[in-house]
């Protein structure tokens, strides 16, 4: 079949309008295709560099080294130390388990701990390093080290981790650091993203706690390339951050511990003050605990111990333990009455062992009775009856009101944890409280600081450096931020009559001095470091009318008094004030009153009390316990370097 | 055309050939090689073992392939045709056979030094047998209903078998091939645009039946759809691939980053990089300049092709030219369109930058063959 030359032009000519059709829809679509392309990476390129940044970029905090925590002197609290660990990645280790074996050989390991790893590592893309072990030695980080080449995947590293040195000793007042939990960040309403690190760590109570944002430092950041898993490709930039700032705390270490020392394992509570400054030199609770214990880890069996030993290690008796303050109160009482007029040096009560009351009988605690008792003999021999008829005359409200001069029933305003106000009632606060009137029977018992009457240790040593200084001092516990040491803010005067401090001072200088003073036998016999004090034993229990009130060692630790005691020092020009409150320990004059003189000698002289200080015939004894004392040396003050 | 014409209108013989290759069509494609072999060794991370060197051994392979199909008379392979289509149909009537044997969606033969893939063979013999159907039928019977229906059947057999295997997107691809070629040999308009209303509803009851035990399609070929339809649905499953595709080619913006500094493909956020995926590469690190200069190569290729056939007044050779042309933009436009977000990801690679070697072997056959036409062609 031939085909005539016009068919095949005719043909031809067909194709090619239906090729040059084509052709046209090609170039359109071309068009389109460059037209999208445009769109893309022109008109929308700026969103889509964004979100090509956003999946290579990650922004990681790099956390500050914290401030350390020293005492007044540069003895360090609480320090950072390095911590050494050992972490494997998966990846790089091959066969784990291997690795792990020789690994054993060199650091202890358990076989828990690897079969825990192996599975932590398996859950985790290889590249993540898994902590292997943590707070390695220095002999065995280096072992580490060293057999490097045989450890594939291995890698020693080296971070920072909170340590306290003087573990027992401050551990009420600074507290310890732990990781942040979810009820932290809870807590707070615009948390800083550092506390979203995981194990970061921040202060849980104490000083730490409450400087957390002194200390804490800013962070810095590291801005990381990852790939499309999150493996870290390199590091882009780095801003470093800013260290938290060191706090120097008004303690004295030495003083410190020699308190938390002398209190033992009774469960007792020290506080002394700069009756000048309100610094707190020592604020001790006792028994203590270590707070690297809650740093590292605390074990369940460990913390069991803490929680049901009766002693309460874990509470802080100073600022949280609201006592009666029994005859320690009875300042208060006495500054109220001369106060409202209704007592003076000279005034004479007649005291036969009890007054009546209603159908009630208020018992002096010596039952015999005192005799005529003036302001002075009152204080001195702490009779009861002399108070309870003042009392009655004054009212609660100007009782009251003399104890929130004093500092009591008010709340410290400390770093601390867990400050308790005490309580310093009065007839609102019984109706507010009991919707019940206030009755004399409550003066009563207030005058001589039972009943209603709550205080705190540091409130007892507040109100006696007030009482020896004439001013309105605060308590302090920040001497320095940074390099900045805080000014002290000169207090103001008392709204007390002089002579009326004069008055209950000269008491107080009785109670430790005269022939019948309730704590003679712990007087300080040096002329230059004369002491004045007040003796407390309060009752924990209230006795039934009639029933007679039984010997404190005849009873159950439990239910035994409250031996309490304030002090200040030297008498002439006052310098420390102490307050001592041991719980069931008995009568204040026997269990709080030695503990309160060494603690202030201790103060005064800056080292080890001299025998000299204490009466002849008591220091042999005084000697054999200041040897048994397991206390601890301070090198040559000043700023210890910190190990970190 | 014959043999006889041949000798009568002096072509050229022997090595005198070369001179008549149509070179700039050469030099455009060793050009669109060499950008995806600075491509392939960017995507590996500055290796050019893993898969730049490969691909060119390959290329080189192809283009002494290419001038010993360019070299041999046209009419040599218009006879060739139906043996080389029924080859073809064989080959992948083999991997389907293989593919039932239980090797899944097998659809290459192994050779040892290349992995052939029957089903882009059968896109260049499809365009012979087609060019040389109409080239033997009379022009005045191509719109008759039989003489349509011959080379519909010729077509949907192959079309039929790789959608089995299954590979939609080359079905698809080999439907749009024989669709092309039937039109450019003028087959009326009417039984386009019956086909095409056909379409239209075949794909209303695709999606009709969708969730009934007789849907037409896979699963993952439906999620495929409708991630194109909403890929930020699922951004780090179905979505991902697309999500980061148009993510690593807006984020070139007009320069780009930089040969080798894309974060996307840098960092592996990219996905199929080397493959399917290597324009968005080129995209991210030449910007639109480098991504619009490289839709204008393929643009000169395809208009080289199209100036040819109209140059040339064979009947096959034009067809056969066209058909080719119309296979090379088949695939850079669904490739294109499917890493820019306009069509679903249905696997077609973009030809001569893609690693792999069956493309390139296929297409450098195919351009021999338009190298062949337009040398031998009537002067």
């Amino acid at each position: 079949m031939r085909r005539t030359a016009r068919d095949s032009e005719e043909s031809a000519r067909r194709v090619n309008r239906r090729a040059l059709l084509m052709g046209g829809a090609m170039t359109a679509f071309v068009a389109v295709l460059g037209a999208r392309m445009r769109y893309l990476q022109v008109d929308q390129a700026e969103k889509f560099q964004l979100l090509a940044e956003e999946n290579r970029i990650n922004i990681r905090l790099i956390p500050p080294s914290r401030g350390q925590i020293l005492d007044r002197n540069g003895v360090l609290i609480a320090g950072n130390e390095q911590n050494y660990r050992v972490v494997i990645t998966r990846e790089d280790a091959g066969d784990m388990e291997q690795v792990l074996h020789r690994l054993q050989a060199l650091i202890p390991l358990a076989d828990e701990d690897v079969a825990e790893v192996v599975a932590e590592a398996k859950a985790v893309s290889p590249f993540v390093p898994i902590t292997v072990a943590d707070r390695l030695e220095w002999e065995e980080f280096s072992k580490i080290a060293v057999n490097g080449p045989t450890l594939p995947g291995v890698t020693p590293e080296v971070g920072l981790s909170r340590v306290y040195p003087l573990d027992r000793d401050f551990a009420h007042v600074v507290g310890y650091v732990g990781p942040v939990s979810e009820r932290d960040l809870a807590e707070l309403e615009n948390p800083d993203p550092l506390l979203q690190i995981p194990k970061f760590q921040i202060g849980k109570i104490g000083v730490e706690r409450w400087v957390e944002d002194t200390l804490r430092g800013k962070a810095g950041q590291k801005r990381i390339e990852v790939n499309h898993v999150g493996r870290v490709m390199r590091e882009l930039d780095r801003v470093e951050g800013q260290p938290g700032d060191d706090i120097r705390l008004t303690i004295d270490a030495g003083i410190q511990n020699f308190a938390q020392v002398r209190l033992g394992e009774e469960s007792a509570a020290a506080v002394a003050m700069d009756v000048q400054t309100g610094d707190i030199l020592a604020i001790a609770s006792a028994p203590s605990f270590d707070p690297n214990l809650f740093v590292r880890g605390i074990s369940t069996r460990d913390y069991t111990a803490l929680t049901e030993n009766d002693h309460t290690p874990l509470a802080n008796k100073t600022v949280q333990g609201a006592y009666p303050p029994g005859s320690t109160f009875k300042m208060v009482t006495a500054l109220a009455a001369m106060a409202a007029g209704v007592a003076d040096e000279k005034r004479t009560i007649r005291c036969p062992g009890y007054i009546e009351f209603g159908d009630r009988r208020f018992r002096c605690w010596n039952h015999g009775g005192h005799g005529a008792v003036n302001l002075s003999r009152a204080l001195m021999e702490s009779c009861d009856v002399y108070f309870y008829e003042l009392a009655q005359e004054v009212g609660i409200d100007n009782i009251a009101a003399m104890g929130r001069k004093l500092g009591l029933g008010e709340r410290p305003d400390l770093p601390m944890s867990a400050i308790g106000a005490g309580i310093m009632p009065d007839k609102a606060w019984k109706q507010e409280k009991y919707k019940e009137d206030w009755r004399v029977g409550d003066t009563i018992n207030a005058s001589i600081g039972q009943g209603y009457v709550l205080t705190t240790p540091l409130q007892l040593a507040l109100m006696t450096a007030r009482i020896a200084s004439g001013t309105a001092v605060k308590p302090r516990l920040i001497h320095r931020v940074g390099n900045q040491t805080l000014p002290i803010d000169p207090a103001p005067a008392l709204d007390i009559d002089m002579t009326h401090l004069a008055a209950v001072r000269a008491g107080m200088f009785d109670v430790m001095n005269a022939e019948r003073g309730t704590a003679k036998r712990s007087r300080i016999v040096d002329e230059t470091m004369l002491m004045a004090g007040k003796t407390g034993t309060a009752q924990v229990r209230n006795y039934n009318q009639g029933e007679a009130v039984a010997a404190n060692d005849s009873l159950p630790w439990r239910l035994r008094d409250h031996a309490l005691f304030v002090c200040y020092a030297p008498y002439d020009n006052p310098r420390y004030a102490v307050s001592i409150v041991v719980e069931h320990g008995g009568g204040g004059s026997l269990a709080a009153a030695p503990i309160g003189r060494d603690i202030l000698l201790r103060c005064l002289t800056g080292g080890i009390p001299p025998l000299s200080a204490y009466p002849a015939d008591q220091r042999n004894r005084i000697e054999s316990q200041f040897n048994d004392m397991p206390l601890r040396a301070f090198g040559p003050e000043g700023p210890k370097p910190s190990r970190a | 055309m014959s043999f006889l014409e041949y000798r009568i209108k002096s072509a050229p013989t022997g090595l005198r050939k070369a001179l008549h290759l149509h070179w700039a069509l050469v030099l455009l494609i060793c050009a669109v090689a060499s950008v995806g072999w600075l491509m392939l060794y960017s995507v590996s991370g500055g290796r050019a073992d893993l898969w730049a060197e490969p691909q060119m051994t390959r290329f080189g392979a192809g283009l002494f392939l290419m001038f010993f199909v360019a070299f041999v008379p046209i009419w040599f392979w218009k006879n060739m045709s139906v043996l080389a289509y029924g080859v073809a149909m064989l080959l992948l009537l083999y991997v389907e056979f293989f593919g039932h044997v239980g090797m899944g969606a097998q659809r290459w033969i192994d050779l040892g030094f290349i992995r052939l893939q029957p089903s882009e063979m059968m896109k260049v013999t499809l365009v012979m047998l087609l060019a040389a159907y109409y080239d033997w039928l009379d022009p005045k019977k191509v719109s008759r209903p039989l003489w349509v229906l011959l080379p519909v059947i010729l077509i949907v057999l192959p079309v039929v078998l790789v959608l089995m295997q299954p590979n939609l997107g080359t079905s698809l691809l080999l439907l749009l091939i024989g669709a092309a070629v039937m039109f450019c040999a003028g087959v009326s308009l009417w039984y386009f645009g019956a086909v095409l209303g056909l379409a239209g509803s075949a794909i209303a009851a695709v999606f009709e039946t969708r969730g009934t035990p007789w849907q037409f399609l896979h699963d993952y070929q439906y999620a495929r759809i409708d991630t194109f339809l909403n890929p930020e649905a699922d951004p780090l499953g179905a979505g991902y691939n697309i999500i980061q595709a148009k993510i690593a080619l807006g984020s070139g913006g007009w320069g780009g980053k930089g040969f080798m500094q894309g974060t996307q493909s840098q960092l592996n956020f990219l996905p199929e990089k080397h493959t399917d995926f290597i324009f968005t590469t080129l995209a991210e690190e030449f910007g639109f300049v480098g991504a619009f200069s490289l839709l204008m190569l393929y643009g000169l290729i395809i208009a080289f092709c199209v100036i040819s056939a109209l140059q040339n007044r064979d009947r096959f050779s034009q067809l056969l030219i066209l058909g080719v042309a119309a296979n090379f933009f088949f695939y850079l436009a669904v490739n294109l369109s499917m890493v820019m977000g306009m069509a679903p990801v249905v696997g077609i690679p973009l030809p001569f930058l893609s690693y792999g070697g069956s493309v390139v072997m296929v297409l450098m056959v195919a351009f021999g063959l338009v190298q062949s036409a337009h040398i031998h062609r009537l002067r």
